[in-house]
Parts: structure tokens; C-alpha cells; sequence
């Protein structure tokens, strides 16, 4: 086997071994960072899928947040009317099997339901351009939102129960491991420098016999639908979504991961999916330490304007990113060579 | 000689404006032919309807008796027709081999499906791909350079590099717009010895729009002339020096008349 898939399946195995031997242990011991730690895992997924999108294929989207509720509703309500009927024959809602087969059904469909949803709006709005397409994608990602929040069945603004908060460390970086690695071969090969050659000149790719729309349109889907899984696995670990948890600045959130990693970098993107997750928890913890006078707890619990200034003083020093595009184009990541 | 490009009757109007008014003009195998004009006689159009930016009013554009009116660009660049641009547009955030390789997206075998499992038959066409991107740098002398970013390069050797990419997509007919633009003599001359070069190497047409008289009287065998979008004169360097139509074109009515009649 040629060596891509084998560290992805290594690196799944890393995963469920992780899983099985330390997920108890965490979860009761440290719940909170337990918290944080599946919460870098989604925004990881968020990131790294809009990244394909934003960064490699240069189409500015501002509707990643719609997709992960689609996925989230998908999966939620898939969740309470399916979920019984798999228990009935997998042994009840206690047994291990029964609860992760559940959460990978469900998950899967929320993927192929957002991917869905972003083929039906790739198709329109990928023929503007820039400002427009950031628009567009924005509208679509209200549009969604407002959708959720008057449909009924849904829960409506009341918000939506899911049965089970079944997401675990596996499944959480599972889908980690699995959006990398798709973004990364995917982009890592001839085909997919035509993401590359999109981003740089639309003109010149169609004149070297590149179908642009194409790669557009394959570069949305396959990120709404890692959006739609990272939603899914946010449903079900918090067990309970509302429309406002999927609103504009959610999106925002994962394009200014996406631009602080470096457009075009999944290391940075990575990265800056971590730190940006960490961060705000960070300052939270650092205004009760004895190293911060009293006089400035007040100022360092006020974190989100510290971390909107830390983003400021990164974006002044970085403008490429904390890792910039020059990872993105070294041969040596690209060489597809197996073994 | 067979035919390989053929314009039959083209007219291309913008609102009330005939850019390109009933052109038919052809381009046989193996011929490098040149396309010139004065500023706004319509060259870049001609290429633009070519290469299916434009789609003519009137008219048929055939590649080897093949229509090709109302397909996209990158559909047209499948049937065997590349282009290079007036003012370069290279990928600038790839290295120069990564934008030699990016042109052989046009005839994979492979597609995103290949690309996530890895199989044995998909490397293969990569390294293949490898190899022939860098035999291709290597004769037009950039396999020094191909891990370069293209922005860096020389003026000189992004104009080359433009002419590599479009020689990747395996194209029947070379189209080249304004390759000397902004050239030292030394680099134009150069440049004339490599499209012989190409044409001869590649066994292909090249139709060469041009503005530098020397260049494409020095290597072309057949010379069309539009002014004002319509063809003026055809014919061989020697006859079209001679045509006044094209004389007048460039230099004005003949003497006697007005200020240019003094000289």
C-alpha cells in the first residue's frame, strides 16, 4: 500500500487506541479540558474543509456556519427518529456498538445532506467572484439559519434535544484525521494543483484546458460536507443546537482561522484552528493566576478584547498567515511518490 | 498541406462595433503563420474568438474540419489548441514546475477518486508526469529553476515558461500573443530561434500575433494583415513589405497628401 493511505489508517488507529484507553479517564477527570479538546477537534474540521475552499481554490465563502447547521439538524433529527429503531436491534442505548453505529450513521448522512446543499449552492453562486461570492455564500448561510429557526419540526428557536451525546475522542479526530487527509491528497497531486491554478488565474487555467466551474463547485462540496460532519459531531456532543449557534459569526470565526493560519497552508490552518481555541480558555485561566495583579484582573477578564487585540497585533506581523503559502507550494510536500 | 485552423467568414460585433468583420483566414500543419495589424486591428480578438473567450456573431471557427463556436476555453484547449498571453499570466503562487505541471491536468487519466486512494496506477502517472514536466523544462533550459517561484523568474523566462505550459496540454496549434512584447533585440532574436525551435520539436502550427515587424517577417511563411478587422493582405514576408494596402495601413496614405507626405 502506497504511503498516504497507510498513515491515514495508522492515524486512525492512533485515534481509537486513544479512545479506548484514555477517553474514560479524561472525560471524568478533566471534563473541562476534555471539553476543549473536542472543541479543537471540530474547529479543526471547520477550518481545515473551509481552508480547500477559502485558501486553496481562493473562493471567498462566508456560509461555512450554514453547512455545519445543516449537518447538525441533519444529524440531529436523523438521530431522534432513527436512533430507536437501530437500538431495537443492536441492544439498547447502553451498549457501545449500538450508540457508534448510531453516531456514524447519523454523521454520515449530515456529511452527504451538506454536501448536497453545497452542490445546490455552488452551482449558482461559484460564477461570482470575491466580494460578491462572500455575499452570496453569506446570504445562503442566513438564509439556512432563518430556515431552521421557523421550521417546526426542528424545534425552531426553541432549539433542538439530540438524543445522546455519543461524540467521542475517536469520532471527533477520526474526522479530523480523515478531512487532512482528504484536503492534502486531494490538493497534493496533479489534479490538484487545478485548485491552485484556480486561485491564481482563472483565465490561464481555462486556456491550459482546466474546467474552473468544476474544481469550484468539487472544492464547496467537499467542503460543505466536512462542514456538515463537523456539525454533526457538535450535535452530538453538546446534545442540545440552536439556530443562533450557527450564526454569521460563527462563519467568521472559521475564516479568520482560516486567514491567520495562511490561505492555502493546512499546517497553519491547523494550527491557528488550535491556538485560536485554546486562546480565549488560555486568557480565561491566566486573569485568576497569582502572576496577574489584582489591579489588571479586572482588564485580562475582559478576554475577548484581549484576543481581538491579539489578533490585530498577529494580522500586523503575519499578513500571510503564521505559516504563510510557502509550505502549500514546496515540492517535497507534494511529492506523491509511494513506496 | 492539409488544413488545421480555418475562419470562415468571422464577424464578431460588440454593440454597434465590428471588431472582426467576415475574416476567413487558415492555418495548415506544420505552418507558422503571423497575424499583424496596428494598434486595434482586431489581433487579440481574432485570438480571443480562437480560443472560445469570444464566440463569433457570424461565421465558424473549425479545428481540422471540427466546429467550435460555443465551447469554453478549457474545451477548446482539449481539442488541441494553447495559448500564451500578450501580458504574462502565469500561476504565480506555483513553482515553475508545479505550473508546467498543472497543464498536464488536461490529459489524466486519474481523477480526485485516484487522488485519495493513492493506487499503484495513479503514482505512476505522477512520477510520469514528473518526468515529463522535467524533460520539457529541461529542453527550453528552466530545469534549474523549476523549484522557483514563477514571480521571480526574468522577464525573458516567464515568456518561455508561458510557451512550456502551453506545449503540456499537447496542443495541435500554438497560439502566441505578443511574445516579443517588451523584449531587448537580443531576446527577440532569441525568441525567434526558439518558435522555430518549438515548431520544428513539436511538429506543430504556430500562429503568431506580433507587432515587431522584424520578428515575424524573419520566421514567418505566411502573413495575414488586419486593419480595422478586416484582412488587408495575405501572402509571404517578401509580398506583404511590398502590398500598399499594408504600407498605407502602417504609414499612412501615400505622398502627396497631408504632413506624412513630406518625408
Amino acid at each position: 500500500m502506497s504511503r498516504g493511505p497507510l498513515s491515514l489508517i495508522v492515524a486512525l488507529f492512533v485515534c481509537l487506541a486513544v479512545s479506548l484507553f484514555g477517553e474514560n479517564f479524561i472525560a471524568s477527570n478533566f471534563a473541562y479540558y476534555y471539553d476543549i479538546l473536542i472543541t479543537i477537534g471540530i474547529n479543526v474540521i471547520l477550518a481545515t474543509s473551509l481552508n480547500l475552499v477559502n485558501g486553496y481554490t481562493g473562493q471567498f465563502s462566508l456560509g461555512h456556519a450554514g453547512f455545519m447547521a445543516i449537518g447538525a439538524y441533519a444529524s440531529g433529527s436523523w438521530s431522534n427518529n432513527i436512533d430507536p429503531i437501530i437500538f431495537g436491534y443492536l441492544g439498547g442505548s447502553t451498549s457501545p456498538l449500538a450508540t457508534n453505529v448510531c453516531l456514524f450513521v447519523s454523521v454520515l448522512f449530515a456529511g452527504v445532506l451538506a454536501a448536497i446543499a453545497g452542490f445546490a449552492v455552488g452551482v449558482p453562486s461559484l460564477r461570482l467572484k470575491g466580494d460578491y461570492l462572500a455575499i452570496v455564500t453569506l446570504g445562503f448561510g442566513e438564509i439556512i439559519r432563518v430556515a431552521i429557526l421557523n421550521t417546526d419540526f426542528l424545534g425552531a428557536s426553541r432549539g433542538l434535544s439530540v438524543v445522546g451525546s455519543y461524540t467521542n475522542l475517536f469520532w471527533t479526530y477520526g474526522s479530523v484525521v480523515l478531512c487532512i487527509y482528504v484536503v492534502l491528497s486531494l490538493v497534493h497531486s496533479t489534479y490538484g494543483r487545478g485548485f491552485l491554478t484556480v486561485r491564481d488565474d482563472e483565465v490561464a487555467a481555462e486556456a491550459m484546458g482546466i474546467n474552473t466551474t468544476k474544481y469550484k463547485v468539487s472544492a464547496f462540496v467537499v467542503g460543505s460536507f466536512f462542514a456538515g460532519i463537523a456539525g454533526a459531531l457538535y450535535a452530538h456532543f453538546k446534545a442540545f443546537i440552536t439556530p443562533e449557534g450557527f450564526n454569521f459569526f460563527r462563519s467568521v470565526d472559521v475564516v479568520v482561522i482560516v486567514i491567520l493560519g495562511g490561505m492555502g497552508s493546512t499546517v497553519g490552518v491547523t494550527v491557528a484552528a488550535v491556538l485560536l481555541t485554546i486562546l480565549p480558555e488560555a486568557l480565561r485561566a491566566l486573569a485568576h493566576t497569582q502572576f496577574v495583579p489584582p489591579a489588571y484582573q479586572g482588564l485580562l477578564e475582559n478576554r475577548l478584547i484581549l484576543y481581538s487585540l491579539l489578533l490585530i497585533i498577529l494580522m500586523l506581523t503575519r499578513p500571510q498567515g503564521l505559516f504563510g503559502d510557502r509550505f502549500a507550494s514546496k515540492r517535497r510536500f507534494i511529492r506523491s511518490r509511494g513506496d | 498541406m492539409d488544413s488545421l485552423l480555418k475562419l470562415d467568414n468571422c464577424t464578431i460585433r460588440f454593440g454597434g462595433l465590428t471588431a472582426v468583420a467576415s475574416l476567413s483566414m487558415e492555418v495548415r500543419k506544420r505552418e507558422l503563420v503571423g497575424l499583424i495589424g496596428p494598434n486595434g486591428a482586431g489581433k487579440t480578438t481574432v485570438f480571443n474568438m480562437v480560443t472560445g473567450v469570444y464566440r463569433p456573431t457570424e461565421g465558424d471557427v473549425l479545428l481540422a474540419g471540427e466546429r467550435l463556436n460555443g465551447l469554453k476555453p478549457y474545451a477548446i484547449t482539449g481539442k488541441g489548441i494553447a495559448r500564451t498571453f500578450q501580458n504574462i499570466r502565469l500561476f504565480n503562487s506555483l513553482t515553475v514546475f508545479d505550473n508546467v505541471r498543472a497543464a498536464f491536468n488536461l490529459h489524466l487519466k486519474h481523477g480526485p477518486r485516484h487522488a485519495l486512494l493513492r493506487g499503484k496506477a495513479f503514482l505512476k502517472e505522477e512520477s510520469d508526469i514528473e518526468s515529463r514536466t522535467i524533460e520539457l523544462l529541461k529542453i527550453f533550459n528552466l530545469d534549474r529553476l523549476s523549484e522557483s517561484m514563477c514571480k521571480s523568474l526574468p522577464y525573458g523566462d516567464q515568456r518561455r515558461l508561458e510557451i512550456v505550459r502551453a506545449l503540456a496540454t499537447q496542443p495541435k496549434l500554438l497560439l502566441l500573443d505578443e511574445p516579443a512584447a517588451g523584449m531587448t533585440p537580443t531576446e527577440k532574436s532569441n525568441l525567434m530561434r526558439l518558435i522555430e525551435f518549438v515548431q520544428e520539436t513539436f511538429d506543430i502550427s504556430v500562429l503568431l500575433v506580433e507587432h515587431d515587424m522584424r520578428v515575424v517577417m524573419g520566421i514567418c511563411k505566411r502573413i495575414y494583415v488586419l486593419d480595422h478587422g478586416v484582412r488587408i493582405a495575405e501572402g509571404a514576408p517578401g509580398e506583404i513589405r511590398r502590398h500598399p494596402k499594408v504600407i498605407e495601413a502602417y504609414l499612412g496614405e501615400e505622398p502627396g497628401e497631408g504632413v506624412r507626405g513630406e518625408k
